[in-house]
């Protein structure tokens, strides 16, 4: 392929190097070659931009996606990696007058799964009357037995299905087809949003002067249709995730915070009495609604899959009960069985009188003689896998086409297969989808794709988000879709031939408008990791320091073997051998697990925070990696502590004072305060060797403080003045008694009338005896005592709060 | 036949655990015209908070507990008495295998006792192509669906040691088929994966087992919760209940409290709870004869 060229203006010819594949519908051209009526504008404007203009506006978006944490989650066989956001910053666009039909072709499917569903777990009509094979229901593992009879929880009517998305194609003949119908989890709703935002920014002249339809509206619609449904009930809702193992856990958070919902696992859920219950640091919370991300089967261990880790044990009960709703209800993943499609549109001309306007792709039952031999006989243009999988058969790897199997085992094996497992079988014809331009190596190139489109029932009926979320191809290979292998997304943009409503760019006024609207409580689970969160990273930073002071002492001199570095690894590195890497490891351990605290509640911790804690892992990772002249080492740790310090400064600059802040502040304190305990304790015992007293003082980097207030050597009584029983000085054990005192003191009550909790009472008796402990009081036994009190108060706030 | 049935189940807890729950089905359910239930109760120790009776798809009766408090130990006691019918002398009615294939394959019942929920996989169970050529080679080719349930449980029966030892509760069924040996529950997974594998409609009964036949020796597995087959032997026959652990057809020594498509759908307790340590369960059970 030519590179295009820039003309005189330095502008460049972006079409004449771009060559759709034969046979295939292109999404930008017409077929008679030239540029579609709303690609026009576009292109026109990509091509006034010189290659480094280019450049620099497609950087713009990606820093969006990174700023925003916006990841790409990859799985191997046993570790997961992230890779950055695979953001096509060349986008699909579609005709407004065209994306209507679509959209109604949706929602005409959308109200016969709707009907379908319904029967499946009432009258069973569809069966009774022969349109359905019984045994598509009957060996189906996602038909759910307990939820049969049980109709969803009625608010605005008994609905199943509240929101859908479909994949649709486009196939050669410009007929859109529907690929695969998204019922259970109807996920990456939320990367469409970020994959506006970020395109937002990469083309912001642009936006502001066309005629691209918003997504706001779609979104402040749900948000009222959430409401709606929760009724008066008036409990919380929620997001049930499966957690931050699971692919989509960045998008589940995201879409959390912007509609205001509590994101929980299934952990975080008690059933009482039929009634869901959030647990929260303020005691359990009913929960009315749960917009549900997991496997229908995986909600509930006691009636669902008994593996479930994930799920909440009587989730069924409080839906039978009807104080719960879900969105979709559980169950409904049913629809997703990949034979259904093969007698749906019969469905529809029963129903409906008619064929469905956007039909799916073509798909026939082996279980049926007839079909099997239809399929046999194509098996040139047919995929097959298996009848009940919920995976799209042309995304699932195990598809494979039938011609290759006949190659490889022959015409007769084929057929014996078909006559053998029919029933388990289904075949799809292998559809050839459009292609749409993406930028490739400086010029555009076509590349095959599909659009998820997502739909979401409204008091008023169901609604379209005009726009999507597409998925291109990283190969030409029209006939298959696969992003985890290397493809790339991309935005879908809805052009109006009027100019569109400007108020609502973005959705950033939806997101501003409902803040007030809830109240809402901090989950136990979430506070625990802040809490550990805290710890972690305050644990971190005193190794580093105690590392530090090390190879200081090292470098002016000392051996391993001097006795004071001796008496440090033994009392205060945990015995760990004079080796660099094991010493790393007491401060790079602590790192990792503060990062894992993180990760799993970054719904509720400030991106900056997270990548503030990413960077510094990233750099730790770093300094591990290559080699450092034991010199070096105190001068760049030091380089980690700076990060590690500002890392604390935007807890306590630029976090909400919320609960959460408080709980992640009361495990900064509790930690530091046990350690300098520990640190005093060695440091000021009467056999420790020389220079353990300065040592300390370095340790608690108060040696500047220590010179203006006593301007003499270290002595025990400093030392213990310093860093025991100031309250003013931010290393000190008091200093973080208090603080931490205060901190409890201000924790959602826990109701026990007048008399303290036992956190309460436990952190004042702490603060008391060290404000009425003399110094010389202060020895290494009442110190090893206060460490231990602390702990304790660690424990009771957790069984009070955080269990 | 009157029996009076009592059984328990202790679980300890390593560390003490809240917020627990837990699904029982252990209690004899009330079939027409085979097992009268006279009276019945279920004691639970700690006492739950909350306690609700249901009926789940197949039928059976279900109880779900749930504890607020922490606890390091729980104990389930069941006391029943049952009067079993004797059933109506025993005629094979059920066609050959093509005519059985037939009569479902023409179903569209999707109710509980319906034969189309009992062909295919089901939660514990996977076709296994050496317990089906198993089967293939235990029945006679042309025969009646009950002569091949019966001819399939007595060729497991004797070609299986019963050995509480060589399996537990989460074998699998392809394992202990391996090893030619297992208790109750392997049995009745083997011999369902093989009567599926033939076209024969085939679940997993659960229930008590009288301890002490008359005239004859302890029957195996009475000491604990018993399993064994269901199959369906056509329209005109119905379900069939054999036993593959002590070859026989069922009739009154079996007291059934649930049946499912394998053990996940019946089994006596199902529990979660938060746990940071190991738990341990014993269980015990006595059925005596109370009266003729």
């Amino acid at each position: 392929m030519t590179q295009p060229r820039p003309h005189p203006d330095g502008t460049m010819d972006l079409l004449s190097s771009y060559v759709p594949q034969r046979g295939c519908r292109d999404e930008m051209l017409a077929p008679d070659g030239r540029v579609t009526a709303v690609w026009q504008d576009f292109i026109d404007h990509l091509a006034r931009l010189t290659p480094d203009q280019l450049t620099r506006r497609f950087a713009r978006g990606d820093q969006y996606l990174r700023d925003a944490g916006v990841l790409y989650r990859q799985y191997d066989d046993t570790l997961s990696t992230e890779r950055e956001w695979p953001l096509s910053h060349v986008p699909v666009i579609i005709a407004q007058a065209e994306w209507d039909r679509i959209a109604a072709g949706l929602v005409e499917r959308a109200e016969l799964l709707e009907y379908v569903v319904r029967d499946f777990y009432g009258a069973n009509h569809l069966v009774a009357s022969g349109q359905l094979p019984a045994t598509l229901l009957a060996q189906n593992p996602a038909w759910l037995r307990p939820m049969i009879g049980a109709q969803p929880a009625s608010a605005g009517g008994p609905d199943y299905l509240t929101l859908l998305s479909f994949e649709i194609g486009r196939g050669p003949n410009g007929q859109w087809w529907v690929i695969s119908d998204l019922v259970e989890a109807p996920s990456t709703m939320g990367f469409a949003l970020e994959n506006r935002m970020a395109m937002s920014r990469t083309f912001p002249n642009f936006f502001a002067g066309s005629n691209i339809l918003r997504l706001a509206g779609f979104f402040q619609g749900l948000q009222h249709s959430l409401f709606h449904l929760r009724g008066r009930a008036g409990g919380e809702i929620a997001l049930l995730t499966p957690g931050p193992m699971n692919q989509s856990y960045a998008e589940h958070a995201y879409i959390a915070r912007y509609l205001g919902l509590l994101l929980v696992e299934g952990e975080d859920l008690v059933v009482q009495n039929g009634q869901a219950m959030v647990r929260t640091v303020a005691g359990p919370k009913p929960v009315s609604l749960l917009w549900n991300r997991l496997p229908g089967a995986m909600t509930d261990p006691l009636e669902l899959d008994p593996d479930s880790m994930l799920g909440t044990p009587g989730l069924l009960d409080a839906l039978r009960a009807h104080h719960l709703k879900t969105l979709n209800a559980v169950g409904a993943g049913v629809l997703e069985t990949r034979a259904l499609m093969a007698f749906l549109p019969q469905i529809a001309r029963q129903r409906l009188g008619r064929d469905l306007a956007l039909p799916n792709i073509a798909t026939w039952w082996c279980g049926d003689p007839d079909a099997a031999a239809h399929v046999s006989a194509h098996a040139d243009r047919m995929m097959v896998g298996s009848a009940f999988s919920t995976v799209p058969l042309m995304a699932d790897p195990a598809t494979q086409l039938l011609e290759d199997q006949v190659r490889s085992s022959g015409r007769q094996a084929m057929q014996d297969m078909l006559a053998r497992s029919g029933r388990d079988l289904v075949g799809q014809e292998a559809v050839t989808l459009s292609t749409t331009p993406i930028w490739q190596d400086g010029g555009l190139v076509a590349r095959p794709m599909s659009i998820r489109v997502f739909l979401a029932r409204t008091p008023r009926g169901w609604t379209v988000m005009p726009g999507g979320y597409a998925r291109v191809s990283a190969g030409q290979d029209a006939k298959a879709l696969a992003m985890q292998r290397g493809g790339k997304v991309a935005d879908v943009w809805v052009v109006s031939p009027d100019p569109v409503d400007r108020p609502s760019l973005l959705g950033e006024d939806a997101a501003q408008s409902r803040q007030p609207a809830l109240q809402v409580a901090l989950p136990s689970r979430a506070a625990d990791n802040l809490f550990w969160l805290g710890r972690y990273v305050e644990r971190s930073e005193l190794n580093m320091r105690i590392f530090r002071a090390y190879y200081a002492r090292l470098g002016d001199g000392a051996t391993h073997e001097t006795p004071l570095l001796v008496w440090l690894r033994e009392r205060l590195m945990q015995g760990v051998a004079p080796e660099a890497g094991a010493m790393t490891l007491l401060f790079d351990a602590p790192l990792s697990l503060g990062l894992q605290s993180a990760r799993r509640i970054s719904d509720r911790f400030s991106p900056d925070g997270m990548m503030a804690l990413r960077g510094l892992v990233d750099n730790l990772q770093a300094l591990k990696d290559r080699p450092v002249p034991p010199e070096d080492i105190p001068r760049e740790i030091s380089a980690l502590l700076r990060q590690i310090t500002g890392f604390s400064g935007l807890v306590h600059e630029n976090m909400y004072r919320s609960d959460g802040w408080r709980f992640l502040s009361l495990g900064l304190s509790i930690e530091r305060a046990a350690n300098m305990c520990d640190v005093l304790a060695q440091l000021t015992d009467a056999s420790a060797p020389e220079g353990a007293l300065d040592l300390a003082i370095e340790i608690g980097d108060s040696v500047v403080t220590h010179r203006a207030r006593f301007s003499i050597q270290a002595r025990r009584q400093s030392v213990l003045d310093l860093l025991g029983a100031d309250d003013q000085n931010p290393r000190s054990v008091r200093y973080h008694v208090a603080r931490a005192r205060r901190h409890v003191d201000e924790l959602p009550a826990q109701d026990r009338g007048h008399v303290l909790t036992g956190a309460a009472s436990r952190a004042l008796m702490l603060e008391t005896r060290l404000a009425t402990t003399a110094l010389d009081g202060l020895t290494p036994e009442v110190l090893g005592r206060i460490r231990l009190d602390l702990w304790d108060l660690s424990d009771s706030l957790s069984a009070s709060h955080l269990v | 036949m009157i029996y009076d049935i009592r059984m328990s189940i202790t679980l300890n807890y390593q560390y003490s655990a809240g917020n627990s729950r837990h699904l029982l089905r252990v209690q004899p359910r009330a079939i027409a015209g085979r097992q009268r239930v006279i009276a019945q109760m279920t004691e639970i120790a700690p006492p739950p908070d909350s306690r609700q009776d249901q009926v789940d798809f197949f039928g059976n009766a279900t109880q779900a507990i749930s504890h607020r408090d922490p606890h390091d130990a729980m104990t389930i006691r069941l006391a029943s008495r049952v009067e079993l019918l004797a059933p109506a002398p025993m005629l094979d009615i059920s066609p050959d295998l093509p005519r059985l294939r037939q009569q479902w394959a023409g179903l569209t019942d999707l109710g509980p006792d319906s034969p189309l929920h009992f062909l295919g996989p089901s939660p514990r169970l996977r076709p296994n192509p050496e317990i089906a050529a198993f089967a293939l080679g235990a029945v006679r080719p042309g025969s009646t669906a009950l002569a091949h349930v019966i001819a399939l449980g007595e060729a497991l029966a004797h070609g299986m040691t019963f050995d509480p030892t060589a399996t537990t509760v989460d074998t699998d069924p392809a394992e202990a088929f391996a090893l030619r040996r297992g208790i109750c529950q392997d049995f009745t997974h083997i011999m369902i994966l093989g009567l599926r594998s033939l076209g024969i409609p085939a679940g997993y009964a659960s229930g008590y087992l009288r301890t002490l036949p008359e005239g004859q020796d302890r029957l195996e597995g009475a000491d604990a919760m018993h399993a064994w087959v269901r199959a369906w032997c056509g329209t005109a026959q119905g379900w069939v209940e054999y036993d593959p652990t002590n070859a026989t057809l069922v009739a009154t020594d079996h007291i059934l409290v649930g049946h499912g498509r394998d053990y996940a759908d019946v089994s006596p307790l199902v529990g979660h709870l938060r746990l940071s340590g190991e738990q341990t369960s014993t269980q015990a059970v006595d059925v005596t004869l109370a009266g003729p």
